[in-house]
């Protein structure tokens, strides 16, 4: 008997780089490379299409109106709310709430369940590798409350203390908000493990997947979070859209975030109804034709595959890592076991936004300074890093000039 | 500065300089040179009070008022951003209030580093501006008439 081996057809970046025309640009004089995905992605031809393909056709407010545009509209909009489902793996689609990022999914969920269900004295469990949009909006509900915010601390390689995440749940405990994968390290955490646990105390679970969704296979009900965020444009998406999914009896159970239009169901001087999933969280004219694109910009991933580009951003990776290391006096920060298409470093006797303006002057854009993660920052006594984050479209060449740029940077500096 | 040259004067000389470089990379490198001639600021003045806000790095400026001119002094971790100021202090320090008040700082425009003037590039270069015409504003309302004391 023959066996045939299967070969994995490996990417096509040069064609898929063809599908993005803003890496077409040159940046004073040389062709950009563009390093700071983890920011926000470009966006494929495809869902800049969709934009315009809206506006040109079928621009109409939504849901209420009867004519032609405005239910093609309504079924465009409502389509996205579907295929976000499917690829989050939600039970239904009334657990997929339209907001305009990652930042108001998060505020939503404390300025509603947060003030209905925190009372003083109770417990909210954050991390030490926390966004600042994932600490914020805690600190204001617990200060309301004078409830207790508990962060779990980080080791020397960027990953969490799972023992001390251990010692912090309890029967206080009702908020365990964590990130999916750092923004600034590319740690990838254990949320599955560590929502079962948190179930355990009996706390609810938020998963902040700004960073994740765009790179891992993401089934909300197989890791069983009670509410899971994340932006479009980090998914090669619009930008101006996010999602929230919430477990439909946690979202029933809520009082609406904000009033207006489309979440009512009845207005009375006397009182208001409120309408029913997903409206009642999502007042006035949404953002229709960034929820539209939206849609074409997750037909995108899929029609490539996340395996496929997770193999690729895992070799940049991986590539990155051993080049970065032969600079001398560079520091990679975050060496997590478990870490993807995030290299954060600095250099010693660089300032990081000396090396972001000199990499920009040879059209290699990345991040510096603290991610908006500033507690981070502090743990690893430094006042920001340089960071270079890989997309779909990044190559092994890119990344050698971007270690031209640093040894380059370096040079000068010294 | 050169107390034989006005503030325009010394603008010139600067855009004249930098027009010898042609790529980038090559104006970077002179601003970084400047950075590094920048004479080190005493570490007892490097105190919050005198840290210029809105910078992703960390800037500190310094003013003396004497015989009616001021004089600054200043440090930053970043070695562009010290570039940026080491010109800055070349054009303004020594200066009477009011001509510090009224320059024009067009050399940064002319050389090309406006980008560094935008709010996005928070690098503190339009902080050290505003800050160093806040001094002398300041000193200005104290001494209206400067006498030479």
């Amino acid at each position: 008997m023959n066996i045939s081996l299967t070969i994995p057809k490996t990417l096509d970046v040069t064609a898929i780089r063809k599908e993005f025309p803003i890496l077409n640009r040159e940046i004073k004089g040389r062709p950009l490379i563009y390093l700071d995905n983890a920011a926000t992605t470009q966006k494929p031809q495809q869902v800049i299409d969709a934009i315009v393909h809206y506006y040109t056709n079928y621009n109409a407010n939504i849901h209420r109106g009867i004519h032609t545009l405005a239910e093609e509209a309504t079924a465009d909009f409502e389509q996205t709310r579907d295929v976000v489902k499917t690829f989050i793996g939600a039970g239904s689609r009334e657990e997929i709430i339209f907001t305009k990022g990652t930042t108001e999914s998060i505020n939503l969920v404390a300025y509603t369940w947060g003030r209905k269900n925190i009372r003083a004295g109770d417990e909210i469990i954050i991390s030490n590798m926390e966004h600042h949009s994932n600490i914020v909006p805690w600190q204001i509900l617990c200060e309301e409350k004078e409830a207790i915010l508990k962060v779990i601390p980080i080791n020397d390689a960027g990953e969490l203390i799972l023992d001390e995440y251990e010692k912090m749940l309890g029967s206080k405990t009702k908020l365990v908000s964590i990130v999916h994968v750092s923004n600034a390290l590319g740690t990838v955490n254990p949320v599955k493990q560590m929502i079962t646990r948190a179930h355990e105390a009996g706390a609810v679970v938020m998963v902040d997947g700004a960073q994740s969704a765009v790179h891992l296979d993401i089934d909300v009900s197989d890791m069983d979070c009670d509410f899971f965020a994340f932006s479009a444009h980090k998914l090669y998406g619009p930008t101006g859209v996010g999602v929230l999914y919430g477990k439909k009896e946690l979202l029933e159970s809520m009082p609406p975030f904000q009033g207006g239009g489309e979440m009512i169901k009845e207005v009375t001087f006397n009182k208001t109804t409120f309408n029913d999933l997903p409206y009642k969280f999502e007042a006035g004219t949404p953002n229709i034709a960034d929820v539209i694109a939206f849609k074409t910009a997750i037909r995108f991933i899929e029609s490539i595959g996340k395996e496929k580009i997770r193999e690729h951003e895992k070799e940049l990776l991986e590539y990155a890592h051993q080049e970065l290391e032969k600079i001398p006096g560079l520091h990679i920060i975050g060496k997590a076991r478990d870490k993807i298409s995030v290299v954060s470093f600095i250099i010693e006797k660089a300032h990081p936004q000396d090396i972001g303006i000199l990499l920009d002057n040879r059209g290699i854009a990345v991040r510096t300074g603290h991610h908006c993660a500033q507690p981070l920052m502090d743990r690893f006594s430094i006042p920001g890093t340089a960071r270079a984050s890989f997309a779909v479209y990044n190559t092994k060449d890119e990344l050698d000039e971007l270690v031209n740029g640093l040894k380059r940077a370096v040079k000068i500096l010294a | 500065m050169n107390p034989d040259l006005s503030i325009a004067e010394t603008e010139k000389e600067i855009i004249e300089e930098f027009a010898l470089f042609d790529s980038w990379d090559d104006k970077y490198e002179y601003i970084i040179d400047l950075g590094k001639t920048l004479p080190v600021l005493d570490a007892k003045y490097k105190t919050d009070e005198n840290r210029v806000r809105g910078c992703q790095s960390s800037v500190w400026l310094v003013a003396e008022y004497k015989d009616g001119k001021l004089f600054y002094q200043a440090d930053s971790d970043a070695m562009i951003v010290k570039g940026l100021i080491s010109m800055l202090i070349r054009v303004l320090s020594g200066r009477s209030t009011d001509e510090i008040i009224e320059a024009r700082l067009d050399f940064i425009r002319e050389i090309g580093m406006t980008t560094h003037l935008a709010q996005t590039r928070s690098n503190g270069l339009l902080s050290m501006v505003k800050q160093m015409k806040h001094y002398a504003l300041a000193f200005k309302i104290k001494d209206p008439v400067p006498s030479k004391n």
